[in-house]
């Protein structure tokens, strides 16, 4: 299968806005449910080990004309969740079976709550994640609120979910992980072989198909990537960071592309590498999944911080690995966590010399010649001026 | 005549003055530290834990009071425009941007000293995302000690064992363990019983003060003469004999008005007749703030009830400190704080304001800076003329940025929805 093919079955993915494969998905049996996640991070491990399909809301994107929702937010506020609700009003969201919005910003907080009052038949959580990374603290709370949480899904699929099932979940999103660890370390290495517009459109596929169905692809991808002739080009090697969760339109990842830069590493879908190594399948599955979240996972602006030194920390160590030349900081409009910490990674930035550049954007950004234009001109920099 | 010469001057009751004392000793003690030796801890008025950062001994420094202070004598635009100028973004919060600013200005209080730095960070996370990164910010400036505690969000509508145990431990583990350290003083726990039975005696008193609007008429009111009275209770001063008798005196202030049938007083002096009786959701802007209150009560209308006013805590549904239960009860405070309300909650609470202070409306001010607030509050207004069948009406302002407050939207936006209430009385009756 060639990466073409593939690829063109995560565009026909990502362009669905009444997420047919998802609905067919579910046709097939009448006991399947599906429950949709906002971004950054949820436990998908336990919602598949009830038989159930997770699916990432990730907004409206481009070609979503929102009505209703711009009736329901103020113009200071940031996109996604005015898509999100657009995508609930006009019922391309109304095969979902339930809801979760993780704690990552006021905004979607909110949304949680908004939702409950607009579909109230839905299963509808706030999905809090801890804070504080002590075990006996932090992690005893996160454990008895996955509890919670797996007490909640079972009376939405009707099953009980067993430690076993939720084991052979993990097993199979461990195998999903390394899958896109590979994809990623792969665009990595060779960037001229996998365009960034490729790994976002299967990242975004991963959202909506089974993660059996999404592991084949990403294997078919890699085989498929490794094999293609593409001609290197004297591109920089960039990081885009702060793109976590309203996400940008296909055309903004294209236009860094086009202006020159490779792009080694994104935080476009966290969920997809939220946890950086296997998660352990033997022993307390509830242990095992917040263990690895408050040791072993992505850092992002949704979360805190322990010491100042720290603040930055994953980013930088991001550039390294990848041997980045330099950092895009590319937020949403409004987005607080972003918008917020990016002072302090900007300055962590300049400390080790790293060249960063930052605009904004929106999920329906449609003028890409000025994100060109600084993209370029900053490629133009590095490529001149840079001392590495 | 200019507008600021024709302004009468402001009357002054005993309770104004005697918290405007309390303030300025705060910030005499504050900005005195050099030579006291007494330790600062910065906190949030959300999740406040005053009667705790006392126990130790240490002042209580509230950036968020700062930046209002700032925002009402004027001074904040600059500082938010310095802190933009150094890479903060124009799209977040205002207070954020104030707090910076006032740092790269030289960290002066309002009595012209410098404040000091903190020794603590006490970052109380309760109801408000960018609490988080704002410390992260602080931290990042001051280099100082910070300890978090991360109050769960009531996303069900409930607080859970799990939630409270959490907060709990927190505080036992983490939070108590670091005043220890950076103050040097040790705990004791009874110290800590006797502060909260002095919370208790005070909020018993603010909440009658705040239901005393259910009359009609009002003798406050709740939202821009309702930031006052939460003042010592929302800052540095719950848990202390000053806040006790301040609250004795407003309370007696308040009999005394009701007796007299007089409405609230205004910086003109007591208002005339009473409209409208309005419930106000969302933060008041403070760069204007007289110009604010003034077009209410230059058309008789009075907010009744507001939620600003329980942001630092929700005492008229029943909480109260608990001596007997001390730890537990400064967790279910925090936890209990409006903002760390679900929206169905909010909702709930804002139907019970317009139906049991006979309110005519709601009225939401919609805060630029402040998503905790401001995202839903379209549907919040929705629901509340859903169920109530009263008229909302929506404004937007911001908190401490003067670029956000345009006085001719507003007042044509507040004229326009006092004709909405008028003509649904005129249509009322002629039914």
């Amino acid at each position: 299968m060639s990466t073409a093919s593939i690829i063109e079955t995560c565009t026909a993915l990502y362009e669905d806005l009444n997420f047919e494969s998802v609905r067919a998905w579910k046709a097939q049996n009448e006991t399947r449910k599906v429950i949709g996640f906002m971004p950054v991070y949820v436990p998908r491990e336990i919602i598949h080990a009830g038989g159930m399909l997770p699916m990432g809301v990730l907004g409206g994107g481009d070609q979503l004309e929102v009505i209703h929702g711009d009736a329901y937010y103020q113009s200071y506020i940031c996109r996604i969740p005015r898509s999100t609700i657009e995508l609930g009003l006009t019922n391309r969201l109304d095969f979902l079976d339930g809801m979760l919005f993780p704690s990552i910003c006021d905004v979607i907080r909110n949304l949680s709550g908004m939702w409950k009052l607009m579909f109230p038949d839905q299963y509808v959580r706030y999905f809090d994640v801890p804070q504080n990374y002590q075990d006996d603290i932090g992690g005893t709370y996160y454990i008895n609120e996955l509890k919670e949480l797996r007490q909640g899904l079972e009376q939405v699929c009707g099953n009980e979910i067993t430690d076993q099932a939720i084991r052979e979940s993990i097993a199979l999103y461990n195998e999903n992980r390394n899958a896109v660890r590979e994809v990623y370390r792969l665009r990595a290495e060779q960037p001229w072989k996998v365009p960034s517009s490729e790994v976002y459109l299967l990242m975004r596929a991963g959202m909506l198909l089974p993660v059996e169905d999404h592991n084949k692809m990403l294997a078919d991808y890699l085989a498929a990537a490794k094999e293609e002739d593409r001609p290197l080009r004297d591109n920089c090697r960039i990081v885009v960071n702060g793109s976590f969760c309203e996400q940008p339109p296909l055309n903004l990842i294209k236009s860094i592309e086009m202006a020159g830069c490779y792009i080694v590493d994104d935080d476009y879908m966290l969920v997809n590498r939220w946890m950086l190594n296997d998660v352990s399948t033997e022993g307390d599955p509830l242990q095992n999944l917040a263990s690895s979240f408050l040791h072993d996972s992505a850092d992002t602006a949704a979360k805190y911080c322990t010491s100042d030194d720290q603040v930055g920390q994953f980013l930088l160590d991001s550039v390294r690995e990848t041997g980045a030349e330099g950092v895009i900081f590319a937020a949403p409009s409004f987005c607080d966590p972003a918008l917020l910490e990016r002072p302090m990674l900007v300055d962590r930035m300049a400390e080790h010399n790293v060249p960063h550049i930052s605009f904004k954007y929106a999920e329906n950004s449609g003028q890409m010649q000025p994100i060109r234009e600084q993209a370029g001109t900053f490629a133009d920099s590095i490529k001149l001026w840079s001392e590495t | 005549m200019n507008a600021t010469a024709a302004q009468t001057e402001v009357i002054k009751e005993s309770s104004m003055l005697k918290q405007k004392s309390m303030i300025a000793a705060n910030y005499d003690a504050l900005t005195s530290t050099a030579d006291t030796g007494r330790k600062v801890a910065s906190t949030f008025v959300p999740g406040n834990l005053n009667e705790l950062i006392m126990c130790f001994d240490m002042l209580n420094n509230l950036p968020e009071i700062n930046a209002i202070n700032n925002g009402m004598r004027k001074k904040s635009g600059a500082m938010i425009m310095d802190a933009e100028k150094r890479g903060h973004s124009e799209d977040v919060c205002t207070y954020v941007k104030a707090d910076i600013g006032l740092m790269s200005k030289g960290n002066m209080a309002p009595n012209g000293k410098p404040l000091p730095p903190p020794d603590l960070l006490l970052l109380s996370y309760t109801g408000c995302f960018t609490f988080m990164k704002w410390f992260e910010l602080l931290r990042h400036e001051y280099g100082c000690e910070t300890v978090m505690l991360q109050v769960p969000y009531e996303g069900d509508g409930k607080v859970t064992k799990n939630m409270r145990d959490f907060v709990v431990k927190q505080l036992k583990q983490e939070v108590i363990p670091a005043l220890e350290r950076v103050s040097g003083v040790k705990f004791d726990i009874d110290r800590l019983r006797e502060y909260l039975k002095q919370s208790a005696e005070a909020e018993d008193n603010l909440v009658w003060v705040l239901e005393s609007a259910k009359n009609v008429r009002s003798p406050i009111d709740a939202y821009f003469g309702g930031v006052y009275y939460i003042g010592p209770i929302f800052t540095a001063f719950r848990g202390t004999k000053d806040a006790v008798e301040y609250y004795e005196i407003l309370r007696g202030e308040i009999e005394q008005r009701l007796q007299k049938g007089q409405g609230p007083i205004t910086p003109e002096g007591d208002m005339a007749e009473e409209k409208y009786r309005l419930v106000v959701e969302g933060p008041p802007n403070w760069t204007s703030f007289r110009d604010f209150w003034k077009m209410f009560y230059d058309d008789g209308a009075v907010v009744v009830a507001s939620t600003y006013t329980k942001v630092g805590g929700v005492y008229d549904l029943g909480f109260r400190h608990d001596p007997d239960h001390p730890i537990e009860s400064l967790a279910d405070y925090c936890l209990g704080c409006y903002t760390n309300r679900n929206l169905p909650q909010r909702v709930d609470l804002l139907e019970k304001y317009v139906n049991e202070y006979q309110a005519d409306g709601l009225l939401i001010n919609s805060i630029k800076s402040c998503n905790s607030f401001s995202a839903g509050q379209l549907l919040i207004m929705r629901e509340i003329e859903k169920r109530t069948g009263k008229p909302g009406a929506f404004i937007e302002t911001d908190l401490v940025d003067p670029r956000y407050f345009s006085a001719a939207n507003v007042k044509n936006r507040l004229e326009s929805y006092f004709q909405m209430i008028d003509q649904r009385r005129k249509s009322k009756s002629a039914a």
